[in-house]
């Protein structure tokens, strides 16, 4: 892991210096949280706020989002520079592709972190914490199953031919997965069948997780959630960097 | 220059072969590179120089054929071997935002050897001024100039450089000669490609000749010279009376042509040109032109292949 600390900090910094990088990672979320909340309260101002999902749903939701926008952008950078010759060139340095995506990752997870204290604390006014809920402790979630969950990201950009067909193909894969994972209906609710692949996908145990955390659930009950997105790490990690391509 | 085969053989390479679906981009390449020589392997666009090169520095796999670069196989032992080279890829790319002092940092922290005086390099290949300029608004010869500079930030034990000078213009070709010659002082190992043929003339110890995926020989400019061009030629003007047939009685001269009151000289004697001035100085010819034609590699190439390397 020789490098890892000073090319994470680099590509932080030229990440940063992108025009829309740093405005891209906290729009999003931002979008989705501060949409939907002004969309509710417009129409139902009453309603709305004493709302399920106002009180629950929104803030996983926005958390869900910041995790998909993190894999997405993993993996339209890892293409760009498989594109460009970038990989190629740190092919023949002594630096392994692990260590690439960890850089990545750390950059990705401390972006996801200000994006999250920048809408706790401007969001603060619209969703009030549940009573017994530490924002750390949902914070502590978050980055964990996006951490998880990017090297999914990671995998999924070994697959893609070129940086144009990032977004497409990560959208094509998330989408789908992010449907089913109990954020918008509940998995009880599905068909059998429909509850079997839910339960294999990584998503619906990040969401899970989050849920649960953001209610109040005690980290023990979802040792489970905490486990599935631990194997989806080292199983994606693994195949990634065997079929990891450098060009 | 000491006498090649009494030094160690740092890289060797035996029978290469690679394809990329039906075609074949190296069909058989067998060669050795020599501890402490600048190596060239010079050919036409599309012989199979870079695939070679990129097989044997590990950065693409080869179909067949065996290599080692300092006993060490490129792709089995590359942990073992990465740290000891250094790498410049005919055509690469860094983060478009990085600055040429971050690149220069980051390619110094990757390895654990003592890094190499970046600053001096930066400031030996022009780029001084540039230390806080991004990638992206480098010129194409200072990204290339870049890329020399991260293949020596870990004083690799050896130097691969392919199209080195591509894209350069005479000054910074000429400096770049010169710090790969200085890096040769330094007891490195220098592998480089090239098209240009003056370079590969000019620059190094020892060439490799290939076209179409094959090696066809290998030597130093100089014996591959005598060994494929053997025929020289040297003109003469003078107004000498039978000037011809003292020209025609020198040992070696295979022919006598008066061209436009200048007699065109031709033989395989490699001292053609010393035994042409002793006979004119012998005689007391007065000369009023005097030129001497030395084949170079690009007529080597011609003679090898049938074909002029511009083709
Ligand atoms: N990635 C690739 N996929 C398919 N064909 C390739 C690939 N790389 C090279 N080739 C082909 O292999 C042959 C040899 O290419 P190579 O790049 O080794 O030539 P070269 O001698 O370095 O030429 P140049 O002087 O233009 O750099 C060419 O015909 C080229 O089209
Ligand atoms: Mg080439």
């Amino acid at each position: 892991m020789r490098g890892l600390w000073h090319l994470a900090w680099l590509e932080l910094k030229v990440f940063l210096r992108e025009p829309m990088g740093a405005f891209g990672t906290l729009a999003v979320p931002a979008l989705v949280f501060f949409g939907a909340n002004l969309a509710g309260t417009s129409i139902a101002p009453q309603r709305f706020a004493g709302s399920e999902f106002a009180r629950t749903g929104l803030p996983v939701l926005a958390a869900t989002f910041m995790t998909i926008t993190a894999v997405l952008s993993l993996m339209t950078i890892i293409a760009i520079y498989r594109e460009g010759g970038i990989l190629k060139r740190l092919r023949a340095t002594p630096l392994r592709p692990l260590t690439i995506l960890m850089a990545h990752v750390l950059v990705k997870l401390a972006l996801t972190a200000v994006t999250l204290v920048v809408l706790a604390l401007a969001g603060r006014r619209f969703v009030a914490l549940p009573e017994g809920v530490s924002m750390v402790s949902f914070g502590a979630a978050l980055l964990y199953a996006t951490a998880c969950l990017l090297s999914l990201g990671f995998l999924l950009a070994s697959f893609v031919p070129t940086a144009r067909f990032a977004q497409p193909l990560g959208a094509l894969v998330l989408y789908p997965m992010v449907g089913v994972s109990g954020l918008f209906v509940p998995v009880e609710a599905f068909p059998p069948m429909l509850q079997r692949i839910a339960q294999v996908l990584p998503f619906t145990h990040a969401v899970s997780l989050m849920q649960g955390i953001w209610l109040g659930q005690p980290w023990t009950t979802h040792l489970g959630d905490v486990a599935a997105l631990f194997a989806t790490a080292v199983v994606c990690s693994a195949l990634a960097s065997r079929v990891f391509r450098w060009e | 220059m000491s006498e090649p085969t009494s030094r160690r053989a740092v890289i060797k390479v035996d029978g290469l072969r690679k394809t990329y679906g039906s075609l074949v981009a190296v069909a058989n390449a067998s060669f050795e590179v020599l501890k402490g020589e600048i190596f060239g392997l010079v050919g036409p666009n599309g012989a199979g120089k870079t695939t070679t090169m990129e097989c044997v520095e590990g950065v693409r796999r080869a179909d067949g054929g065996t290599i080692a670069v300092l006993d060490l196989d490129p792709l089995r032992d590359a942990a073992q071997l990465q740290p000891r080279i250094g790498v410049q890829l005919q055509q690469s790319h860094l983060q478009k935002r990085i600055t040429v002092r971050e690149a220069m940092h980051l390619w110094a922290a990757l390895y654990d050897r003592p890094a190499a005086d970046g600053d001096r390099l930066l400031a030996q290949l022009g780029l001084a001024e540039k230390r806080d300029a991004w990638f992206m608004t480098l010129s194409g010869g200072q990204q290339q100039r870049l890329f020399i500079a991260l293949a020596l930030v870990n004083e690799p034990d050896v130097v691969f450089l392919d199209e080195l000078t591509t894209g350069l213009d005479p000054q910074a070709r000429r400096a770049i000669w010169d710090l790969v010659r200085g890096i040769r002082e330094r007891g490195k190992t220098v592998f480089l490609t090239t098209h240009l043929m003056e370079e590969a003339e000019r620059l190094c110890d020892r060439v490799a000749i290939m076209d179409s995926g094959r090696v066809i020989d290998v030597d130093t400019p100089a014996r591959l010279v005598s060994r494929h061009c053997p025929d020289r030629l040297v003109v003469v003007a003078t107004d000498a009376a039978d000037a011809a047939i003292r020209f025609g009685s020198i040992p070696g001269v295979s022919r006598v042509n008066l061209v436009d009151g200048r007699y065109e000289i031709e033989g395989q004697n490699d001292d053609l040109t010393t035994a042409v001035i002793q006979c004119v100085s012998a005689h007391g010819m007065r000369v009023s032109d005097f030129r001497a034609v030395t084949p170079t590699l690009e007529d080597v190439f011609l003679a090898l292949t049938g074909h002029s390397i511009r083709d």
